[in-house]
């Protein structure tokens, strides 16, 4: 953990091929992140695995900066990836950036781990 | 005459003679007279009311909702037989007086009742004014004045015709649009170039117009009536057809409403020899030329000004009834008064005068995005006229300092923003900032002192403070305020009704919401957000979905679903799983299949390495495990052999189960496989508050289990018995008998009626027997077995909403929809 990364930042699309107030997915080879885009266009990248039971927070309802995990309900921030309200748990976010309409995200802590499991 | 000989001798007998008191009218301001007056001297006088109407005391300044659909009779009726009865009041409905005999102190009605008065009330009203161009008395030319108006309105808009409404005023667009609700394609004509022209200035009339047009309302300014136009009078009674303007113009109409303004009705009194001037003349005292007799009302002349708005004539009442009692200091003084139009949708508000003019200053506020519009007209240190428009809600405040004429140098600066804005340390609401004499309640003139008053005494909800005040029990459009002073004066012990809201976003049940979605027609998620004041940007998980399905059973056809406010399963047609795979279950019809489908279903197994394969409870099958990028193409292959979705993931007609019935079984009466069919036919595609299940069964030994269903059939040998409300889920329990049909057909039309019912009343998730017992299996069957009109009108609107309902989404989304939903946004794992 101590060992300094060196960001690196990956183009993975357009903002706009994502629903306002919705999320698609992006395929790694270790995980599944989930991309999301607020009613405001701002974007967020999450790990696609609710910290309750795993359920693919990319199929949730997104609402404010916030996801309603399909499976059983959980709200996630989209800005911390922390549960809200009573419940706790924590899914894992990525720096992302958007850049002239395009999101990049940073994937280095990605690297060479294999602590995310692909959520389908 | 002969009555004066027996007067006499009889008030001799009784020790505390009561005196007579004779109402000839029975309007809203002899009503408010009389509470008062039983208030003020209970036990004082005999009362006698003669009503040329057929009907007790209503509220006809709610007529435009009755027309437009917003509230029954029922709901406006302010007093109600049992108040007469309580208050030993004797009522002559359907009597017209033709005659007043002052020598002998008696009215005559036109059926020959006399009835001898000490006293006596005139309030015979108004009579609405008919422009006499030819044609005018054509039949379906109608006034705006009193409930037969509204229910021959009611009767010509049956038709869906076409509507041509004469007057641009309050009463003429409140026709119009009701009208306009009512189904008829309607035309204003106005005289004059803007409208409402007494109440508003250009620019508010302006946006005005802009909403009315927005309607579907068209507006014809500077339009002057040249003549009615009636279809050919050889074959039958000629009828309105048209109307034709003084630039040539023709409007087409069927119905003709004439609005352009009222004359008080004043013969009675002429004849009596009173004096009349355009209104019976009457003092500040409210008593005419003869002090035994008061004018009331529209019918009368005070300071020589007619009135009719219902301030000043409840203002009357009050000083009549102070009178009565005794009190012969009250007097009536006009003070300014407000107008709103009751159109729901359309907030404006305006009151005092409001031309320019040298000595006046006008302080104006536009958010054009909004549509609000505020100006305010100042002269020296006081407010003198106010208009509001597109946001009312410092209204009563502001029309408070224009009565009082207060002083307004101090807030002059911020004033039109409210009392909020008054540079109070604490964030009060508006009511705080109101004196005890300020009118809360405009429709009955209810000053907060008096609901302080009410409130002191016990009541401490809304719903007491409006029994026994009656603020708010009319247009209802303070009941904020009233809730204000509520909290106010009792402080935290006051506990609003109980309403469960809807979530976190907003306050509003989900009751309150369905119809203000109709009520305020609103047509989209934000709207109904900014409309009804959500607390959060967006909504939230509970909400959205909500809202989506109202407005979507609200405005079949018109309402543009929003996908992102969907839950993932009906988002993308299928259930979600817990290893975030799909099911897909394709819909059988009754449960019946054959070897092409289940070859098809076999293929398509086969083909994607579909891992389980399922027979579920609603006879179909269930192909689980499919990966969401799978999902087009194992619909493409479904869909090509005919099958389509089953909805098994929707809040919706899911299945509709059946046992094989006459066509097999020895014990089957009917078809009950083919009705099944035909039921899941005609209902699948529809979305409902919650999931709906359906069962046939052939015979009452129910094998369909037809009696734990939301809806069940059980067929006997005379016909089909109908049940609902069972479950057999969370809870379980019996359904409900509905009632017994003879045909299939009759089976289908009342089942029909029985889910539009539910669609339009079931509260978001709420399944059909949590419904049932909310609203009462009694009431439902009322509306969809009893009253056959109302079946059928149901019936027609859940077949006006299929046709848009029905479309396979599995097909749609072969055919590209929603593409984004099935491919992930990038595939790095592959690089």
């Amino acid at each position: 953990m101590t060992q300094a990364t060196t960001a690196a930042w990956i183009d993975i699309g357009a903002l706009d091929l994502i629903p306002r107030r919705g999320a698609r997915v992006v395929r790694l080879s270790q995980a599944c992140l989930a991309v999301f885009r607020t009613a405001d266009d701002r974007a967020f990248a999450l790990e696609d695995r609710c910290p309750h039971r795993g359920g693919p927070l990319s199929q949730g309802i997104v609402h404010g900066t916030s996801v309603a995990c399909p499976l059983h309900g959980w709200v996630v921030s989209l800005a911390t990836g922390e549960a809200e309200g009573a419940d706790e748990g924590r899914a894992r976010t990525f720096p992302l950036r958007v850049e002239g309409g395009r999101i990049l995200v940073d994937i280095s802590q990605l690297a060479g781990r294999r602590t995310l499991q692909r959520a389908s | 005459m002969r009555h004066v000989q027996k007067e006499v001798v009889g008030a001799a007998a009784s020790p505390a003679p009561r005196e007579r008191l004779v109402v000839i009218g029975n309007g809203m301001a002899p009503g408010r007279a009389l509470e008062r007056l039983f208030e003020a001297a209970p036990e004082s006088f005999a009362v006698t009311i003669f009503n040329a109407e057929p009907r007790v005391n209503y509220d006809r300044v709610m007529l435009s909702p009755v027309l437009s659909g917003e509230r029954t009779f029922a709901e406006i009726i302010i007093h109600g037989d049992g108040w007469y009865i309580d208050h030993g009041v004797t009522l002559y409905k359907g009597h017209r007086v033709v005659a007043i005999d002052r020598q002998a102190k008696t009215a005559t009605s036109e059926h020959g009742v006399v009835a001898p008065y000490d006293k006596l009330i005139i309030a015979t009203g108004s009579t609405p004014i008919v422009i006499p161009v030819p044609g005018s008395t054509l039949a379906g030319v109608l006034s705006y004045r009193d409930l037969d108006d509204v229910n021959a309105m009611l009767l010509a808009a049956q038709s869906r015709g076409r509507a041509v409404v004469i007057g641009g005023g309050l009463l003429g667009l409140e026709a119009a649009t009701g009208l306009k609700e009512r189904g008829m394609e309607v035309s204003v004509v106005h005289l004059m170039p803007t409208l409402m022209e007494r109440q508003l200035d250009p620019p508010s009339s302006f946006l005005l117009r802009e909403a009315i047009e927005a309607r579907g309302v068209k507006v014809y300014a500077n339009a002057n009536t040249q003549e009615i136009l009636g279809t050919d009078p050889i074959p039958g009674p000629s009828r309105v057809r048209g109307v034709r303007l003084d630039d040539g113009t023709v409007l087409p109409a069927d119905l003709v409403v004439m609005a352009v303004g009222i004359r008080p009705s004043a013969a009675l009194a002429r004849d009596a020899g009173l004096a009349v001037n355009r209104g019976i003349v009457v003092g500040p005292d409210m008593r005419t030329s003869d002090p035994d007799i008061f004018a009331l009302g529209e019918c009368a002349e005070a300071h020589g000004q007619c009135f009719g708005l219902v301030a000043p004539l409840y203002d009357m009442a009050g000083v009549v009834a102070a009178q009565l009692a005794g009190d012969a200091k009250a007097v009536f003084n006009p003070s300014a008064t407000a107008t709103k139009l009751k159109v729901t949708g359309i907030d404006l508000f305006s009151a005092g005068d409001f031309a320019d003019g040298e000595d006046r200053d006008e302080i104006v506020l536009r958010d054009a995005a909004r549509g609000v519009y505020r100006r305010l007209v100042v002269k020296g240190d006081h407010l003198t006229g106010l208009v509001l428009y597109g946001d009312v809600s410092h209204g009563a405040w502001l029309f408070d300092l224009l009565k009082r004429g207060a002083d307004i140098s101090g807030v002059r600066e911020t004033m039109m923003f409210g009392p909020g804005a008054q540079g109070c340390a604490s964030h009060d609401p508006a009511a705080a900032a109101l004196p005890d004499d300020a009118e809360i309640c405009g429709c009955n003139g209810v000053r907060k002192g008096r609901i302080v008053e009410a409130i002191v005494a016990g009541s401490t909800s809304l719903e007491s403070v409006r029994a026994h005040t009656k603020a708010s029990a009319s247009c209802g459009s303070c009941s904020g305020l009233v809730e204000q002073v509520i909290r106010l004066t009792i402080g935290d012990a006051y506990k609003p009704a109980a309403v469960q809201p809807v979530c976190g976003c907003t306050d509003l049940s989900h009751d309150d919401i369905r119809r203000l979605i109709v009520a305020k027609r609103l047509k989209s998620i934000p709207a109904v957000m900014q409309a009804l004041e959500w607390k959060t940007s967006c909504g939230c998980a509970k909400c959205r979905p909500a809202l989506n399905y109202y407005l979507l059973a609200a405005w079949p056809g018109e309402y543009e679903d929003d996908g992102q406010s969907r839950f993932i399963n009906e988002r993308v047609h299928a259930n979600i799983q817990k290893d975030g795979t799909y099911s897909v279950v394709p819909r059988m019809w009754g449960g019946v299949t054959n070897a092409a489908e289940l070859r098809a279903i076999a293929d398509v197994v086969d083909k994607f390495a579909i891992p389980m394969v399922k027979v579920t409870g609603g006879q179909r099958i269930d192909l689980l495990g499919v990966r969401k990028e799978q999902l087009p193409e194992v619909w493409a292959e479904l869909n090509a052999a005919g099958l389509i979705s089953g909805a098994a993931y929707g809040k919706a007609l899911r299945t509709v189960k059946t046992c094989v019935g006459s066509e097999w079984c020895r014990f089957g009466t009917q078809d009950s496989t083919g009705l099944g069919i035909r039921l899941e036919k005609f209902l699948w595609g529809s979305w409902t508050p919650a999931k709906v299940k359906l069962a046939v069964s052939g015979c009452p030994r129910n094998c369909a289990e037809a009696t734990c269903k939301d809806v069940g059939v059980v067929c006997v040998d005379s016909g089909y018995d109908i049940v609902f409300a069972g479950a057999a889920g969370l809870d379980i329990k019996g359904a409900e008998a509905l009632c017994h049909a003879d045909t299939e057909a009759e089976t289908i039309a009342i089942i029909a009626a029985l889910i539009e019912l539910y669609r339009q009343q079931g509260r978001y998730l709420e399944r059909i027997y949590k419904w049932a017992k909310r609203v009462g299996v009694k009431e439902i069957k009322a509306q969809v077995v009893d009253d056959v009109a109302k079946r059928r009108a149901l019936a027609d609107r859940f077949v006006f909403s299929q046709q848009f309902a029905q479309k396979d989404p599995w097909a749609e989304r072969v055919a590209g929809k929603d593409a984004h939903e099935f491919a992930p946004l990038a595939d790095l794992a592959v690089a």
